[in-house]
C-alpha cells in the first residue's frame, strides 16, 4: 500500500515550520504504511559546505570517536541513529574515505541541501527520533512503508536518494527494475539494494546527470518505467509528481500561493495553513507535474 | 436541522446516526462539518435525507446509498457512490477514480472532473459528469446512462454491455466492442432528461453529444464459436 507526502515552499516565511507539517502529513499516513517510514528535508544550502546524512548500523553508534576521526572542519549532529555532517567540499573525498572503512557507517544522502532519515517503526516514532517537527526548509518528502515483497527493514525505507540532493519516494511496483538495475550498473550507477523503487531514483539521477531537465527526466520515466507507480521527487531546486498510465496509485495534489503539497490522499493536507482555499485536484495519469525556484 | 461537527463527532457515531434515520420525521436536512478527507462518509444511508456534507470527503462517500440526497460541497475520492442504489448524490467539485463504480440505481452529479474508471461496471445507475472523465470509463457497464459535457479518457466503454453513453467533448480512444451510434430522437429526449435532472437544463446544446454504446459482439454467446469453449 504505502503512503506518500510532499510539502514545496513557494513562501519562506513558512520555511521554520516544514518540519513540523511534514510530520503531521507523514503520521496521517500510517493506516496506508504502518512498516517504517523516512523523509528528506531541503534546506538553503551554507556556501562551501556538503550535507552528508550518515546512518549507523551498529547497535550503539558512536558519533563522538566518529567525529574525531572526520576532523575539526567537519560539524555533526546527531539524529538518532544518523547524523548530519556539514563538511566543507575540499574534505569531501576524504570524509568518504572514513566512512567507507566503517562497516557500520552508509552515507544515505549527500548534497548541498538534503538531509534524509528513515528506520522501521511507525511514522509518528520515526518522526519523534530524527526531530521532524524542528526542522526548517524549503521543501521535503515523506515515505510511510506497508512492505509488501521485501523485508522490513532500514534500507528497505523510502526515500531513495541516488544523486546529488535527490531523492524520491514512491507508492506502487515497478515490473522491469531488474533489467533497467542491469542497464543503469553498466552506465555506473550505484545500488545498494534489490528494491524497485532505488531503481526508479537512479533512473532518474542518471537522466538528469546525462543533461536532462528535472521535467525531461520524468517525461522519459514515463517511457522507460513499466508497472505501477505514483512518484514525488525532490531535486535540489525542485519538486515533482508523476503517475503511471494507469494510476491505480492514489495522489491529491493541493496549491495555495505559499505552498504546494502531495498526499496519497486528502486527509494529509487538511491541516495545512489555508487549506480551504486551495486549489486541489488529482493529478492526471502520464503527465509530469513539476515546481522549481 | 442537525448539525454534525466531525471535529468533535466521530464519523462512526454519525454514521449510526445516519442509519437510525428510518423515519426522520421533520428532521431531514442534516448538515456535515469538517469531513476531512474522512473515509466512507455517509456510506449505507438507506432514509430521505438531505445531506449536505461541507468540504472534501475520501474514499466511498455515499457509498450504498438509497433514497437520499446526498450533497458533497468539495471533492469526493475514489469510488463515491460506489454501489449506490437510488436516491441523488451531487459532487461539487471534481471526484477521484471510480466513481459510481457498480451503481445499480440512482443519480450521481459530479460539477467537476472524474478520474479513471468512472461508472466501472454500471448497473443502473445515471452519472452525468459536467467536466472529463478519466480513462477506461463505464467499463463492462451493463446498464444506466452516463452522460459527459467534457472529454472522456483512452478505452472508453471497454467490454460494455447495455450501459448507454452520451459525450459531449473529445474521446480519445474507445474500448473493445464500444461504438459510436446514431442519435435519434429517443435518444436526444433521454439525454435532455438526464440534463433535466441534472439541473442542468440549458447549460448545453444537446446537438453536440454524441451517444456511444456496446457492439453486442463480444458478450453473445455465439454457436459459431461454441469449439472455442
Amino acid at each position: 500500500m504505502c503512503g506518500i507526502v510532499g510539502l514545496y515552499l513557494k513562501d519562506q516565511r513558512l520555511a521554520p515550520e516544514l518540519g513540523a507539517h511534514l510530520e503531521t502529513m507523514l503520521v496521517k499516513m500510517t493506516d496506508r504504511g504502518p512498516d517504517s517510514a523516512g523523509f528528506a528535508v531541503y534546506g538553503e544550502p551554507i556556501d562551501g559546505m556538503v550535507r552528508l546524512t550518515i546512518r549507523s548500523d551498529a547497535a550503539e553508534p558512536d558519533f563522538e570517536s566518529l567525529s574525531a576521526r572526520l576532523g575539526s572542519d567537519v560539524r555533526i549532529t546527531g539524529h538518532g541513529n544518523h547524523v548530519l555532517a556539514l563538511v566543507p567540499a575540499s574534505s569531501l573525498e576524504q570524509v568518504k574515505t572514513v566512512i567507507a572503512a566503517e562497516p557500520d557507517l552508509v552515507i544515505s544522502s549527500r548534497g548541498e541541501r538534503v538531509e534524509m532519515y528513515r528506520d522501521v517503526g511507525l511514522p509518528a516514532n520515526v518522526a519523534k527520533r530524527f526531530g521532524l517537527s524542528r526542522m526548517q526548509g524549503t521543501h521535503g518528502i515523506g515515505h510511510t512503508r506497508m512492505a509488501t515483497e521485501s523485508a522490513v527493514t532500514v534500507d528497505g525505507a523510502h526515500p531513495f536518494s541516488t544523486g546529488n540532493d535527490q531523492c524520491l519516494v514512491h507508492n506502487g511496483s515497478l515490473s522491469n527494475h531488474n533489467d533497467l538495475r542491469r542497464r543503469l550498473r553498466r552506465e555506473g550507477m550505484e545500488f545498494r539494494t534489490e528494491n524497485d523503487s532505488e531503481v526508479a531514483a537512479a533512473y532518474l539521477s542518471w537522466r538528469m546527470n546525462q543533461g536532462d531537465s528535472f521535467g525531461d527526466a520524468l517525461t522519459h520515466a514515463l517511457d522507460d518505467l513499466d508497472g505501477f507507480y505514483t512518484f514525488v521527487v525532490g531535486t535540489g531546486r525542485g519538486f515533482g509528481v508523476l503517475r503511471d498510465p494507469i494510476s491505480c496509485k492514489p495522489a491529491v495534489l493541493a496549491e495555495t500561493d505559499a505552498w504546494v503539497a502531495f498526499g496519497s490522499e486528502y486527509q494529509v493536507l487538511t491541516d495545512l495553513p489555508g487549506i480551504d482555499k486551495a486549489r486541489v485536484w488529482e493529478p492526471k495519469p502520464s503527465t509530469p507535474y513539476f515546481w522549481e525556484r | 436541522m442537525p448539525t454534525v461537527d466531525l471535529s468533535v463527532t466521530s464519523l462512526r457515531e454519525l454514521n449510526q446516526a445516519l442509519h437510525e434515520q428510518s423515519d426522520p420525521g421533520n428532521d431531514r436536512h442534516w448538515i456535515v462539518k469538517n469531513p476531512k478527507g474522512q473515509h466512507a462518509l455517509a456510506a449505507g444511508v438507506d432514509a430521505e435525507l438531505d445531506i449536505d456534507i461541507e468540504g472534501h470527503v475520501g474514499y466511498y462517500c455515499a457509498g450504498m446509498n438509497k433514497q437520499a440526497k446526498i450533497t458533497v460541497h468539495g471533492n469526493a475520492g475514489v469510488g463515491v457512490a460506489e454501489n449506490m442504489m437510488s436516491g441523488v448524490v451531487h459532487v461539487k467539485g471534481d471526484a477521484s477514480q471510480s466513481a459510481g463504480a457498480t451503481g445499480r440505481g440512482g443519480l450521481l452529479i459530479i460539477d467537476g472532473n472524474a478520474s479513471a474508471r468512472c461508472g466501472i461496471s454500471m448497473k443502473g445507475i445515471d452519472i452525468v459528469v459536467k467536466g472529463d472523465i478519466g480513462h477506461m470509463s463505464a467499463f463492462m457497464g451493463q446498464a444506466g446512462r452516463l452522460v459527459v459535457f467534457g472529454d472522456a479518457g483512452e478505452a472508453l466503454g471497454d467490454s460494455l454491455y447495455e450501459a448507454r453513453i452520451y459525450v459531449r467533448g473529445a474521446v480519445t480512444s474507445l474500448g473493445a466492442d464500444c461504438v459510436e451510434k446514431p442519435m435519434e430522437d429517443k435518444h436526444r429526449e433521454e439525454l435532455a432528461a438526464l440534463i433535466d435532472a441534472a439541473g442542468a437544463t440549458g447549460e448545453v446544446d444537446i446537438g453536440e453529444f454524441r451517444r456511444y454504446g456496446s457492439a453486442r459482439s463480444l458478450y453473445n454467446f455465439k454457436v459459431d464459436n461454441v469449439s472455442a469453449y
